[in-house]
């Protein structure tokens, strides 16, 4: 049995599973559901003045047969008082006192609301705070959220506001609707933030209907943009967390949201530097009770690479992400399909025909089917094949190509030398 | 109404959308290659999968005028599903069949039509014969623009779609939609005319552009034992129990002799109309069957024995009633496929009704009277469909010939579409194919 506790800038939880400040976390009934299933902590429903909510408020993007591989909401933060929320918070924390929960906040962007806010929230044992700067619709409009998180000085100033108050650590809440997110990730850094979370819900607008060319979701024929999350953002978020991750100038722990709905994901995040996970679509789609699953997985992963705990992952892969001109130009790999195992849909040959570089022949054979074989010599190692394949019968095989490894930058700095 | 349940239930909403989005949309696919009509199957199902049910059924029907009722009929197992790259040990193939009977329901359901005549050319084709490869033909023709004028010997059309095939694999209904999505393109139909008998061959070869002869085949041919007389010919009785829902004077013990799918579709029929003991006698073995494996399986599914290695020999009579039936033990000589009798062997059945399924005869008559070419009444035809006098056309059952064409809807089907584009191409005066 593996360790499993994680530490997040001193935020402590029994395990790096936490609910994201979400609807999932809207109540206390709900985060004590949540808690009996195993969660190592939650993030509250952002508190700050209670709000008006509209019907409908979410959408679910489907890829054939598989719902909800991306969603997106418009629902704005809490709707319900501060006093109802604190008083659950507290029964939450009584109920189970080795659980995190942090509270989340959102408010304008001034000194006094955010120390009023602040003191008001942290009279209640909580054991952080995260700041909602990434909260892309509805919000963003009144001056907050992510209006803030576009804004590393705003984002400096807020955090600043909050750490000359809060007692206890401070996580701020990136949005990934920027160009770069390092620089708002620097801003909360220089705001003297102890953690950062990422990412936020992006921007998006789901679908328009084809009969009645209403947008999805739509409020009696209206909509604006929403919030996008789910496993279809996973890629952007791990991007994302890596830059932070890998930036001299953030340099403080990462707490990884986007896409996260098994073990493998939430491993994915810590490889590239997360400490922790935070998780909300999955849940939305299948209940609290993932966490048991998210929570096995990890721990047999643990046990069969031999690690003791899941401090033993975070940022091991860091620095295989670098920049492209630091890729080794001499490394090759080429496509080989096994023909024992192909079913002959021919989908690598009209991929790599079309799309690729016109490397799979189909080799007729005596019963008029083909054999699709890889012409090695001119295969550029894209993979696309591989991908593509139903049934996994295409490796890709490392070719010795007997050069030393180069890369672009050290091929330019030997020729301007 | 015909008791019993249809063999095949359509697909559910969720299923359809299951089956289809997990088709691998194949590029060449062999499942296409295996199709007769050469639908293109991923498409199809893609436009299924992406909710153009309309352009699925499109897709569907302009390559298989018939492609209702072969999404019912066709032996899926031996074409496309059969040749489908799921037929793995881990995975089955995707049921073609029923997806595309889900598209063609749907546009007959909803009544969407999907074809149009074309531009009137001012030539007429005389299609003889209102079963599949006529109505393919015709639809063809009419899309064309050339004027047709369906002779057909039954009062409806449709031929063994609308008559020959169980209903609990394929309702008249849908054979009629299908007729009728042909009529609606605008052909005259004179239905109840027999060409030979009611009309002149030679006068539809004087007043039409061109003649299509799709006839099909005609009733079994005779067993040649005493007592003939008393023995049901099987493409009548199952006619007349699949327009009438009863069959008269059957009785509880059936006799059916011979082994291909009509067989298989009396021997049912039969069954499902509450014979209690229907037996199929076959002269040679199991193996030697001409049905296809799935026909089989289902009969036996249904409660039908079977006896092999047995010839008919005699019909026993009592008063005018059938009591039985005799038959002789058979074998094959060693080291050939001839069969002998085993001298002495004889043993009776007793059976209340006889059907014979032993074939369908030719329609000599007819092919005579159009002064065309044939093989023992199997209409001489090269790949276009071009009898042997210039103008006469051929397709369907009129020219099936075993070992050679398969006596397929299906077949039928794409021979309709192969005489359409070559009468096409004669009627604009030009003799090489499109």
């Amino acid at each position: 049995m593996a360790d499993l506790r994680s530490n997040l800038a001193g935020i402590r939880s029994p395990n790096p599973f936490w609910l994201a400040s979400a609807p999932p976390t809207n109540s206390g009934y709900q985060v004590q559901r949540a808690f009996a299933d195993g969660w190592g902590g939650a993030v509250w429903k952002t508190l700050g003045t209670p709000i008006v909510n509209v019907t409908s408020r979410f959408a679910g993007f489907n890829y054939r047969e598989h719902r909800m591989v991306g969603m997106n909401n418009i629902e704005l933060i809490t709707d319900r008082p501060l006093d109802e929320n604190l008083k659950e918070i507290a029964e939450c924390k009584k109920a189970f006192p080795d659980r995190a929960i942090i509270a989340s906040l959102m408010e304008v962007c001034e000194q006094k609301p955010w120390h009023d806010l602040v003191k008001r929230v942290q009279e209640v044992d909580i054991d952080g705070f995260e700041l909602n700067f990434g909260c892309p619709h509805g919000m963003s409009e009144r001056g907050m959220g992510a209006a803030v998180g576009q804004h590393p000085d705003l984002i400096e100033r807020v955090t600043t506001y909050v750490k000359e108050a809060a007692r206890v650590p401070v996580i701020v809440k990136l949005t990934p609707n920027v160009t770069d997110v390092r620089f708002p990730a620097r801003g909360a850094a220089r705001g003297g933030a102890d953690a950062i979370s990422l990412i936020n819900t992006i921007n998006s607008v789901m679908g328009v209907d084809l009969d009645s060319w209403n947008p999805i979701p739509h409020v009696d024929g209206k909509s604006s943009h929403g919030g996008y999350c789910g496993p279809a953002v996973k890629p952007i978020a791990l991007n994302m967390v890596s830059d932070c991750a890998r930036d001299p100038e953030v340099n403080i722990p990462i707490s990884g949201i986007g896409g996260v709905e098994t073990w493998r994901d939430a491993v994915e995040f810590l490889l590239l530097g997360a400490t922790n996970v935070q998780v909300c679509t999955a849940v939305m789609h299948s209940g609290f009770r993932i966490v048991r699953e998210m929570i096995d997985g990890l721990n047999d992963y643990l046990d069969a690479k031999g690690l003791k705990s899941i401090s033993d992952l975070v940022g091991k892969s860091r620095n295989t992400i670098t920049t492209w001109e630091n890729l080794n130009l001499n490394y090759k790999i080429i496509a080989r399909v096994d023909q024992k195992r192909c079913i002959h849909c021919n989908k690598c040959y009209i991929a790599c025909e079309d799309a690729a570089h016109q490397c799979i022949d189909r080799v007729p054979r005596a019963d008029g089917t083909y054999d699709l074989v890889v012409d090695e010599s001119h295969c550029v190692g894209c993979n696309l094949c591989m991908m593509v394949c139903p049934v996994d019968c295409i490796d890709m095989l490392q070719v010795d190509t007997g050069l030393p490894s180069e890369s672009w930058k050290e091929r330019n700095a030997v020729a301007t030398s | 109404m015909f008791p019993g349940k249809p063999i095949q239930k359509a697909l559910s909403h969720l299923e359809v959308s299951i089956e289809a989005n997990r088709c691998l949309y194949c590029y060449d696919a062999p499942c296409t290659r295996a199709c007769p009509t050469h639908i293109d199957i991923p498409a199809f199902i893609a436009k299924i999968a992406d909710g153009n049910i309309k352009g699925s059924a499109r897709t569907i029907l302009e390559a298989n005028p018939m492609g209702a009722s072969c999404a019912r009929v066709c032996p899926v197992e031996e074409l496309c599903e059969g040749a489908c790259v799921y037929n793995t040990e881990s995975d089955t193939p995707i049921r073609i069949g029923d997806l595309q009977r889900y598209s063609t329901d749907h546009v007959r359901e909803h009544g969407i039509a999907i074809f149009a005549a074309g531009p009137e050319t001012g030539k007429r084709v005389a299609v003889i014969g209102g079963g599949p490869a006529g109505l393919s033909v015709a639809r063809d023709l009419r899309r064309c623009g050339h004027g047709v004028t369906i002779f057909e010997a039954h009062e409806r059309l449709g031929g063994l779609n609308t008559y020959g095939i169980v209903p609990f694999r394929l309702s008249s209904e849908v054979a009629l939609w299908e007729a009728q999505q042909v009529l609606d393109l605008g052909c005259e139909v004179r239905s109840g005319v027999r060409v030979g008998d009611d009309v002149a061959a030679e006068s539809l070869v004087k007043d039409f552009d061109a003649v299509v002869l799709a006839c099909g085949m005609g009733g079994v041919p005779r067993l040649g034992i005493p007592g003939e007389e008393h023995v049901w010919d099987s493409i009548e009785f199952i006619e007349r129990a699949k327009t009438t829902g009863t069959a008269p004077g059957l009785g509880n013990r059936v006799a059916v002799i011979g082994a291909g799918n009509t067989a298989i579709d009396a021997l049912t029929c039969a069954k499902r109309l509450g014979a209690a003991c229907v037996t199929m006698y076959y002269r040679r073995g199991e193996a030697q069957m001409t049905a296809y494996e799935f026909e089989y399986d289902f009969a036996k599914e249904e409660g039908i024995e079977f006896r092999f290695f047995c010839a008919p020999t005699r019909v026993v009579v009592e008063g005018a009633n059938v009591t039985g039936l005799e038959l002789v033990r058979t074998s094959l000589v060693a080291g050939t496929d001839k069969l002998e009798s085993i001298a002495g062997s004889e043993f009776i059945e007793p059976c209340d009704t006889i059907i014979s399924a032993i074939g369908q005869s030719r329609l000599i008559t007819a092919i005579e009277a159009l002064g065309i070419a044939h093989d023992g009444g199997v209409v001489r035809v090269d790949d276009d469909m071009r009898t042997s006098r210039a103008g006469v056309f051929a397709a369907g059952d009129a020219i099936f010939e075993k070992g050679a064409r398969e006596a397929m809807v299906v077949e039928a089907a794409e021979q309709g579409k192969i005489a359409a584009r070559s009468i096409d191409g004669y009627l604009h005066g030009s003799t090489s194919s499109p």
